[in-house]
């Protein structure tokens, strides 16, 4: 058959992580550091609650929108963490995962042409998804001297008549970088003066090491135009119940709502109902790996400057982001060869955007031993380079 | 610092001193003054080590007793409490609300030895009015730790 195939969906580049994916899980007795999500399993009352709704037999659809309890836990949630309030009935809407909730907030209010502002380094589905929505993505690259903060001169030089909409991914993965209230301020004022729209993932808001997580709907006329977007996999360790949500303005959750109702329904109910669960109390659960990942952090930061491995202190997610330029090679190079000679997967920072190049991401979602294992075996390995190239 | 530490060595009491204040964040001089007044103040009482004797070829046998006791005038359950934990198999005594009064952990290397202890010793005590002993035959997590199954990481090797 001729023409069988989307080009818009045929022209999206491959994410660069699947592609270092496929040649690790080749190897048997590869130690990795690649990996996305918690090494914690969910809390067992969070567990028990979703078995627990499967005995009552509540298997069936929830409303579109997804359980009014839920909805409520998360305004209930908003509220003591930003104090800001959202209507459970129009607001808010329960997603598969922080990743659904970014795309049908794309194709909720883009227009063929719109420009999509994305800062990179950053998560691999902004760029698609802003594209399959009609938009045109514009790229700010982020920059190590300012820790991969986005300035508001950096924002201001990249927004032009077609620009509709920032994304704005702090804390951030793959490098960790925060955003803290001055940041968010400066940027703001930079959004009102242009009228534009902002998505705010915020789906490690929960893993900060510094203060307390600031989001941008804290600042003065941000609520309407934003929308915010978190869920439960990071916070929770809950990334295979695949439940997030978007809060916003009315209009653009009615459309987002519509999107979701056509593609997906609604979002699975067990783990809707592991989700009130988790709201009501988990607050402990999320204090405690937020300690033993902050003790990672310290141990990870520690041993760079032990073998003088440049790298900026980040103190957002659970990931570091070390520079490699001084040893003349691709993130790509660097990675391949750590994992061919150590047996060590790391990932580049290419994967996450063009300007990660010389950087690789170094996740700590794993234990203590395994972190010592890896580091040592990085330690090793760059004690090489630098021999090779002296 | 302190909570933090002690739940750390609560868990590890062989962590490096280096290790420690590397992922508290602060020095190891000010770790070692912490965990001196930790010990001073009576809050650690000891380092001790979890072994499962299971997998060892040394036979032991453990149980829980639940004691009913007579409390004293003037001092309630504490000097019966102290006559039991002054026997060196006994290996824990609790002062217990609910239907009995003491749970006292016994260390034996067999049955008999156990059972020994609790007809001859324990029951004969004065103010003991009755016992029930219940022998541990398995053990799937102690002192936090599973016992039974080992941590497996079967997340896929890289995500994004």
């Amino acid at each position: 058959m001729r023409d069988m195939l989307s080009k818009q969906a045929v022209g999206l580049k491959p994410s660069g992580i699947r592609k270092f994916f496929d040649i690790v899980s080749e190897m048997e007795d590869a130690i990795s550091l690649g990996v996305g999500e918690p090494d914690f399993d969910t809390p067992w009352h969070i567990r028990d609650e979703g078995i627990y709704s499967l005995e009552k037999g509540r298997t069936f659809y929830t409303s579109n929108s997804g359980l009014m309890e839920l909805r409520q836990e998360i305004c209930n949630y908003i509220k003591r963490k930003q104090g800001v309030d959202y209507d459970p009935k129009h607001e808010v809407l329960i997603t598969v995962g922080g990743s659904e909730a970014i795309d049908i907030g794309l194709r909720a209010v883009i227009n063929p042409g719109d420009e999509v502002l994305i800062p990179q380094p950053s998560f691999v589905s902004y760029e698609p998804c802003a594209i399959m929505a009609g938009g045109v993505p514009v790229i700010i690259e982020l920059k190590a001297e300012n820790e991969f903060r986005l300035t508001a001169k950096e924002l201001e030089e990249a927004i032009t008549e077609k620009t509709k909409i920032l994304i704005l991914p702090f804390p951030n993965n793959p490098t960790g970088a925060i955003m803290e209230r001055k940041d968010l301020e400066e940027i703001a004022e930079v959004i009102r003066k242009h009228d534009i729209l902002v998505m705010s993932d915020e789906i490690y808001a929960e893993l900060t090491y510094k203060e307390k997580h600031v989001s941008i709907i804290e600042m003065e006329g941000m609520r309407e135009r934003t929308i915010l977007i978190n869920g439960f996999s990071k916070a929770y360790a809950m990334t295979g119940w695949r439940l997030g949500y978007a809060c916003g303005p009315r209009e653009i959750l009615e459309q987002m709502t519509k999107l979701h109702q056509f593609a997906i329904m609604c979002a699975p109910t067990t783990s809707q109902y592991a989700a009130v669960e988790a709201l009501r109390n988990g607050d402990d659960d999320v204090r405690e790996m937020c300690i033993a990942y902050n003790q990672r952090r310290r141990y990870l930061m520690n041993a760079f400057r032990e073998m003088k491995l440049s790298c900026f202190e980040p103190f957002g997610a659970f990931y570091v982001f070390p520079c490699i330029k001084e040893f003349g090679m691709t993130s790509e190079e660097f990675a391949e060869r750590f994992l061919a000679e150590e047996k060590v997967a790391v990932v580049p920072g290419t994967a996450f955007g063009d300007c990660g190049e010389g950087y690789l991401r170094i996740s700590y979602a794993y234990s203590m031993d395994n972190l010592k294992l890896a580091i040592g075996k990085l330690a090793d390995f760059v004690e090489k380079l630098r021999r090779e190239k002296a | 610092m302190r909570e933090e530490l002690l739940k750390i060595i609560e868990r590890n009491s062989r962590i490096d001193l280096k290790e420690l204040a590397v992922i508290l964040g602060t020095q190891e001089i000010d770790v070692v003054n912490e965990l001196q007044a930790l010990e001073d103040e009576g809050i650690i009482c000891g380092y001790h080590t979890m072994i499962d004797w299971e997998k060892t070829s040394i036979e032991k046998v453990s149980a829980l007793i639940e004691v009913r006791v007579t409390p004293q005038r003037g001092q309630g359950f504490d000097n019966i409490a102290e006559r039991i934990y002054k026997y060196p198999e006994v290996t824990s005594v609790y002062l217990i609300s609910g239907g009995y009064d003491l749970l006292v952990t016994l260390e034996g290397k067999s049955l008999k030895e156990i059972s020994g202890f609790v007809s001859d010793k324990l029951s004969t005590l004065d103010s003991v009015l009755s016992t029930a002993t219940h022998f541990i035959l398995k053990k799937y997590k102690d002192h936090g730790t599973i016992l039974t199954k080992k941590y497996e990481d079967t997340r896929e090797k890289v995500s994004p």
